[in-house]
């Protein structure tokens, strides 16, 4: 059961094919790693199918629905949230009230300008709890420009995670963290993923992280789909691992 | 037909003065992302000085003294930029955008008052270069000569400037400074010098806007609060940071304000500012501006 | 780095807000009965004044907007009041406010449609050309405006009538009008308090601090930077009508762009990080200016040291500054 098909999917950067007639899918509840080496379209897809982009050609389908020419508002209302590479939060707002945000804007509250926000218990207690799911309730209260790099990353998860989308696109969300960090915050992420049995497609260039947390991965090169399968077909599969991952690994 | 050409002549005439105001208004943009707010009150700065060059210290004098005089002004106000950039415009670079312009608009506080202190309340004015060009003959109308020079000066510095920044050493590390202020500076470009030579030379061309006007109007407190919202719109029709499109926006506003003075005199301001408002709505980053 | 107050959050930080604010607002009722009338009216302008920056601070402090075309919701307000006077002879204030309201709204409407479509310098300097335009307009059809001579507004009456002017004016400005100047602050006070704490106050400064991100979590960022603009120009249009019978004439020197850069200024002296700061730094620009004014015909000399000074040093303005040495001073002890 697929809950998103790209079909033929194109966008071009001037000369250059950033995404060349991609056909990609996610099916439902499973948890999908992206690679590629740069420049191959990861990021250039996704920000098409979360609406940061639009496609030049080519349709997008998510759950049964043509959201090709939908806004990012949309698309959002629709079950469509992303994370980004580059950590993009509310800086100035507390971890707590980021979250809160978005539960606000998802239950289309934030257009109430006379009522005081913190009379909503039920935002409050729902952003609380979604802080706990990825360990952060300690750091609530704290600024969101102020915690740690790993928790960064994860609180623009848990923000993307708040708008309770039924696909959630990661980009690189362990990007920029110590080694050591990678593991734990993979494990919250695609714990809190699977147990809502949503779908998660994930950027990632680190291939440890991806054989060990992904149910299929789709390899990207030079704007097209170069394989589609499950992490042991991929690890056979000697076109990628030629073109892929040998030059991840020498990155 | 006479009619026309000196409607044409006066639509020159203020497109070369808003020309040497906004295209240092925008030059100094370009390079340094920063919007003076004072940029204005150097065009007074360079106004005064020349009117009192001219006007008192040599009032007795003859035309070859009094034009060798004229800018006298353009190089005070380029001296008050040397100063002010390094002291006072340098420690906001680094600081939200919001600071750098209420510093600037403070230093418009500032230069208002020194004026005032320097050469009091009243007019100050150099009409006797001016009268002592008399007038040409258009057709039937005649047309004062001194405008001519305005009109010279400012295309002169339009080709000289063009020169200078596509044609010169300096032209050139200058547009890379604007284009890329990290990579000139890692490629050993003195970015400090960079800044206070072009912002130098932007204070240098309003001060030549104020100091080749002032022998046909005078030198009053104020002159440059209207001067640089005129600028403003200059630069928002052309785009802020484009010297091209600070040319054709002079143009543009020069032939609406003589057409607007002849038609629409209540309405002209507003009207400039509508179409400085509808340039932004088509092309937000004006005619020639880089989004 | 930086960390929020402790405790749990808004809703015990509005109780403790109210327990601050009263204490305060006691303290400037009581003002007339104890100083002189002259002080009372000053601070009746500051009152005023701090409703027009607390309604432009709602763009930049909170949307993270800089205009500088403030001035020109300001006019409308006190235009409107003072064309009401001469054109349909009504002596009213509450039909002022109403009708200052109605015509702040149809020029921020219109305004914020253009402007809110930019951001940084671009949304400053539209909305100084902006404002320009009312300007010329009001300088230049002088037989409407009353061009530089401006227009007189006699005092009005209050309350419905209730309250009326006749007698002397010295009295009814330091006492009833500030009364009245004063009871419309605190409902401004806690009206804003309400919007930068609502739900919609929080879209705004998500918007403010990351306008990417904004849109993907949902908030469709024009239509809430359009009704921040017109929130704001109405408080600031309000200002503008009670501030037209305190000065008994308006010019259209309260339209020009200069204008706008005093507001601005008043809301970074008070520092606008804070709710407080532009309360505080119109009252004491009020007071500032005042005497800056009396003192030497150089005052815009002063007060651009003052903001030189103030940028180069103390960039959270007053309150920000204060807070700041509070919490060493309780760090210490």
């Amino acid at each position: 059961m697929s809950l998103l098909v790209t079909k033929d999917l194109v966008k071009w950067f001037g000369e250059t094919h950033a995404v060349d007639h991609v056909n990609f899918t996610v099916k439902e509840s499973e948890v999908l790693a992206l690679i590629g080496s740069n420049g191959a379209g990861k990021t250039t897809l996704v920000n098409l199918i979360s609406g940061l982009f639009r496609p030049d050609e080519g349709q997008i389908i998510f759950r049964d629905a043509d959201v090709t020419h939908q806004s990012v508002h949309g698309r959002i209302k629709a079950g469509i949230a992303r994370s980004f590479q580059l950590v993009n939060l509310f800086d100035q707002l507390t971890a707590l009230d980021n979250v809160a945000l978005t539960i606000f804007s998802r239950e289309s509250k934030i257009a109430n300008l006379v009522t005081l926000a913190a009379s909503d218990s039920a935002v409050w207690d729902e952003a609380h709890q979604i802080l706990k799911l990825f360990g952060l309730e300690p750091k609530a209260r704290m600024l969101a420009g102020g915690v740690s790099q790993g928790e960064r990353k994860l609180l623009d998860v848990a923000v993307a995670y708040a708008l309770r989308p039924k696909l959630l696109f990661l980009d690189e969300p362990t990007s920029g963290v110590s080694t050591r960090e990678k593991a734990p915050i993979m494990d919250t992420v695609t714990s809190v993923v699977r147990s809502t049995g949503i779908s998660a497609a994930i950027i990632e260039h680190d291939m440890d992280v991806v054989f060990n947390y992904s149910d299929r991965i789709v390899a990207m090169h030079q704007g097209a789909i170069l394989a589609d399968g499950t992490p042991d077909e991929i690890r056979r599969n000697e076109t990628v691992t030629t073109t892929l991952i040998g030059t991840t690994e020498t990155r | 037909m006479d009619v026309v050409l000196i409607h044409v002549l006066n639509s020159l005439l203020y497109a070369s003065v808003l020309f040497l105001i906004a295209g240092g208004l925008s030059l100094i943009y370009g390079v340094m992302r920063i919007v003076n707010l004072a940029h204005g009150n150097l065009y007074a700065f360079g106004a005064f000085v020349t009117a009192w060059a001219v006007g008192i210290v040599a009032a007795g004098a003859s035309v070859p003294v009094w034009l060798a005089l004229l800018p006298a002004g353009a190089l005070a106000a380029a001296i008050l930029g040397a100063i002010l950039e390094p002291t006072l415009l340098r420690p906001f670079y680094k600081r939200a955008e919001e600071y750098q312009l209420l510093c600037t608009f403070g230093l418009l506080m500032i230069l208002e008052d020194v004026l005032r202190f320097i050469w009091g309340p009243y007019p100050l004015s150099a009409s006797a270069l001016f009268e002592s060009f008399g007038s040409l003959s258009v057709g039937e109308s005649i047309y004062p000569t001194y405008n001519f020079l305005v009109i010279g000066v400012g295309a002169a510095a339009a080709i000289f400037l063009w020169a200078f920044i596509y044609r010169t050493k300096f032209g050139v590390v200058l547009r890379a400074t604007s284009q890329n202020m990290r990579m000139a500076s890692a490629l050993g470009v003195n970015v400090n010098r960079v800044y206070v030579e072009a912002f130098t030379l932007g204070c240098f061309m309003a001060g030549l806007g104020g100091a080749i006007i002032v022998p046909s109007q005078s030198a009053v407190l104020g002159m440059g609060v209207d001067a640089l919202v005129l600028a403003f719109i200059v630069v928002v029709i052309g785009g802020l940071g484009s010297l091209e499109g600070a040319l054709v926006g002079a143009l543009i506003v020069g032939i609406v304000r003589e057409v607007g003075i002849t038609w629409f005199a209540e309405i002209e301001l507003a009207v400039l500012y509508l179409i400085a408002a509808l340039v932004l709505l088509v092309r937000p980053a004006g005619l020639f501006g880089r989004p | 780095m930086s960390v929020a107050p402790p405790g749990p959050r808004p809703a015990v930080s509005s109780a403790r807000a109210l327990r601050m604010a009263a204490p305060i607002a006691v303290a400037l009722a009581l003002v007339p009965l104890v100083l002189p009338p002259y002080s009372s009216i000053l601070l009746a302008y500051g009152l005023v004044m701090a409703i027009g920056a607390l309604g432009f601070n709602l763009l930049l402090g909170y949307t993270g907007l800089l205009s500088f075309g403030h001035s020109a919701y300001f006019g409308v307000g006190a235009y409107a009041v003072a064309l009401m006077v001469k054109y349909l002879k009504v002596t009213s204030m509450e039909l002022f406010l109403v009708g200052a309201i109605v015509a702040s709204i149809m020029i921020t409407a219109l305004f914020g449609v253009v402007c809110v479509r930019y951001t940084t310098i671009f949304f400053g300097i539209l909305t100084l050309a902006l404002s320009q335009v009312l300007w010329s307009l009001a300088f230049k059809f002088f037989w409407v405006t009353g061009g530089t001579d401006g227009l007189r507004v006699p005092t009005p009456s209050l309350f419905g009538g209730l309250v009326t002017g006749a007698g002397d004016k010295i009295t009814f400005m330091s006492h009833a009008y500030y009364y009245y100047v004063l009871i419309m602050f605190c409902l401004c006070v806690a009206l804003m308090w309400v919007i930068v704490n609502s739900p919609f106050g929080m879209a705004l400064q998500a918007i403010r601090d990351n306008e990417t991100r904004a849109r993907f979590v949902g908030v469709r960022i024009w239509p809430y930077r359009w009704v921040a603009f017109l929130v704001s120009g109405v408080f600031t249009g309000l200002a503008g009508a009670l501030w037209v019978p305190l000065n008994g004439l308006t010019t259209p020197d309260i339209m020009h762009w200069t204008f706008s850069g005093e507001i601005v200024f008043m809301t970074v002296l008070g520092g606008f990080r804070s709710f407080a700061g532009p309360i505080v730094g119109a009252v004491v620009f009020n007071y500032l200016k005042t005497y800056a004014v009396g003192y030497t015909v150089y005052w815009q000399l002063l007060l651009g040291v003052v903001l030189v000074a103030l940028v180069l040093s103390l960039p959270t303005g007053i309150v920000g500054t204060a807070g700041r040495l509070l919490a060493r001073f309780q760090g210490r002890s």
